[in-house]
């Protein structure tokens, strides 16, 4: 086994030690897990501490706007049929999270880290990893983040010399135009049902043709790369031709594609597509989200969408008319101040749902919704708006605070 | 307005939709339906032709580099300033008002000439870039309510003798020229750097811009209950301390 049996400098066992220690100290303060805050310290430490913790794992990082948080666990899972894994299974998914989440374990083998998309070139400059998961790459906190297409530069510039493999998904052209300045790339057909950031080719800027599922520019020829992975209706294909039947917990057509990315990465390290698929199996809800939990003698299902991609691969899975739906929005810190982007969901296609809002920002919701021609009503929290509900298990769909919000109130 | 159906044109949503302004089509086209318009809706790619019979066209903000692709193909395009000599009512915000001034610095730091639709010219701010919620006074003579606003922008904007300024700022930073001015425009051209959308947050402005296109002095009311409370909502949230 491959673990971490080349001890760490004293140097670096200080850093952990110390990382540890401020953690326990921050969870017992009850101010969450702690993991970010102990990893700050452990960094300032021994400021090359990532890369010391990476040194002995073969590392995956995965990053997207989109289901990074659940492909980690899927990985995670999968791989763990090769080996011991360490994850930053929370999402705490900057440097001092990922620092925090290697540091917990010694053993492992794997070390499989989702990244903010920000952070990407930066880490895995540090953590020398062996293969990185590209899935998608849209607009999201724009009050906030970078542009979107600055983001897929920055990926491109920082992947252009990585010995990674890189699996990334060729139906979203960002992602492609970012991971086409590596060397070894496996691509993945893992579909992409947003296409509004992409309208214009990165690479000259042209407008892009996207008949049916291809797409290509029609000025420079950047075009859709064949792929050796796609995801099929409720299968995998891989390179083989073989077809793999996709049965996930998880529900919707963005977890069947995080899916299929997976089991290709699972595949660099060994693990058969049949194999990693069962293993996913297992995972039945990612830190709360797609979890179905009772309040009020209600069943309600806890779905956490950020950004206008989110809410559109959101509204593709949830029950038919009549099944009510609450929603709620927030516009903290987190979530980007900014409610703009509500206007670029297509709330039309909540027609025939009883709708309920709530959150800081219901409100912005209510316009929307009066604008896209709904019926709703406005509730002054979750207690009432699941009371205003008709019968049936009620979808609820939050954004990142408003989330955070919900579990707390439902105790999950 | 002919045929009775009122034309809508957002233009480039392949370039100019990354903030929700899009949200300005839907308002205007909303408010237009609940007074029994006929409306037709028309999205303009950047590869098709800017249609010159349009009635209200809006052009909303983008990233610095589809901005100046945008510039470079309305400029080639020209419909839309044929549309303006026929009468049209043009509403722009953030990178497509800049884009319907002289000029603007592009992406790689050049300046990039715009339309001249309307006398502006935009630099880029050498301080840190204007964000969050912005309240301010409407030109009086157009005797709208409080303009209540998201900005997102590094842009400073300086009028021309021909441009008035659209509002005066309480709090934020609106053209970012010291002076308080917000977002400018002329007879039938107008230009800001609200986000929000703008027209969800001010939908009187939406209605202006229909009166203007209808050329009538009133339209019939509308259930505005929902765009009041939000509105009560944001200009309190602006007068806050952060």
């Amino acid at each position: 086994m491959a673990g971490n049996s080349d001890p760490l400098s004293p140097r670096a066992k200080l850093a952990v030690t110390a990382g540890k220690a401020v953690a326990a100290a921050s969870r017992a303060a009850g101010r969450g897990s702690g993991s970010v805050i102990g990893g700050r310290v452990a960094l300032k430490l021994d400021p090359d501490l990532l890369a010391r913790l990476a040194q002995n794992l073969d590392v995956v990082l995965v990053s997207a706007t989109n289901g990074k948080t659940t492909t980690t666990r899927l990985i995670a899972e999968a791989l763990r049929a090769a080996g011991p894994v360490v994850s930053n299974a929370l999402g705490a998914n900057m440097p001092a999270g990922i620092t925090s989440a290697l540091a917990g374990s010694s053993e492992a083998r794997y070390g499989v880290i989702e990244v903010d998309e920000k952070y990407l070139a930066g880490v895995a400059r540090d953590t020398d990893p062996k293969c990185i998961a590209l899935l998608n790459l849209s607009r999201d906190q724009l009050d906030r983040a970078a542009e979107t297409r600055m983001l897929a530069e920055n990926w491109r510039e920082g992947l252009a010399g990585s010995k990674a493999v890189i699996v990334a998904n060729a139906d979203d052209p960002l992602v492609v135009w970012a991971a086409s300045s590596s060397p070894n790339v496996i691509w993945v057909a893992a579909g992409q049902m947003w296409k509004d950031d992409a309208w214009s080719c990165p690479s000259c800027g042209g407008v892009m043709q996207r008949p049916g599922d291809d797409w290509f520019c029609g000025e420079c020829g950047f075009r859709r790369p064949t792929p050796s992975w796609a995801l099929s209706g409720d299968h995998v294909l891989d390179p083989h031709g073989s077809a793999w039947p996709i049965h996930l917990q998880l529900p919707g057509r963005a977890n069947k594609a995080n899916a299929a990315s997976s089991a290709a990465v699972a595949a660099v390290f060994g693990v058969p597509p049949q194999v990693a698929l069962e293993r996913m199996y297992q995972v039945q809800a990612v830190a709360g989200r797609y979890d179905v939990v009772q309040f009020q003698e209600r069943d309600l299902r806890l779905l956490l969408a950020k950004n206008p991609a989110g809410w559109l691969e959101t509204f593709s899975l949830i029950d038919p008319p009549p099944t009510p739906v609450i929603l709620s929005v927030n516009a903290r810190g987190a979530d980007g101040t900014d409610t703009s982007w509500l206007w670029d969901v297509d709330y039309t296609r909540l027609t025939g749902h009883p709708i309920c809002v709530i959150g800081d920002r219901k409100l912005d919701l209510a316009v929307r919704l009066e604008v896209a021609n709904q019926q709703f009503q406005v509730c002054e929290n979750l207690d009432q708006a699941v009371q205003m509900s008709p019968p049936g298990r009620i979808e609820v769909i939050a954004n990142y605070t408003a989330f955070q919000d919900l579990r707390r109130r439902v105790g999950n | 307005m002919s045929d009775n159906q009122l034309r809508v044109v957002w233009i480039y949503p392949d370039l100019l939709s990354t903030y929700g302004d899009q949200g300005n089509a839907l308002v205007v086209e909303r408010r237009a339906r609940q007074r029994g318009l006929d409306v037709a809706r028309l999205d303009v790619r950047s590869d098709q032709a800017i249609p010159t019979s349009g009635d209200i066209y809006l052009i909303g903000g983008g990233e610095d580099r589809p901005q100046r692709l945008a510039a470079e193909r309305l400029r080639r395009d020209g419909g839309l300033h044929r549309a303006v000599e026929n009468g049209a009512i043009v509403f722009s915000v953030c990178a497509g008002y800049q884009i319907l001034g002289h000029e603007f610095i592009n992406d790689l730091g050049q300046r990039e000439p715009g339309l001249g639709l309307i006398d502006v010219v935009s630099v880029r701010g050498e301080g840190e870039r204007c964000v969050g919620d912005v309240l301010g006074d409407i030109d009086p003579r157009l005797g709208l309510p409080p303009l209540t606003g998201f900005e997102n922008h590094q842009g400073v904007t300086h009028l021309g003798p021909t441009a008035r300024p659209f509002a005066k700022v309480r709090l934020g930073n609106g053209n970012g020229t010291g002076d308080g001015t917000e977002g400018a425009y002329n007879d039938t051209v107008f230009g800001t750097y609200m986000h929000g959308p703008v027209l969800a947050r001010n939908p009187l402005i939406a209605d202006h811009l229909l009166k203007l296109a209808l050329d009538v002095n009133a339209l019939p009311p509308t259930d505005d209950r929902w765009y009041e409370a939000l509105r009560n909502e944001r200009i309190a949230a602006a007068q806050q301390p952060a």
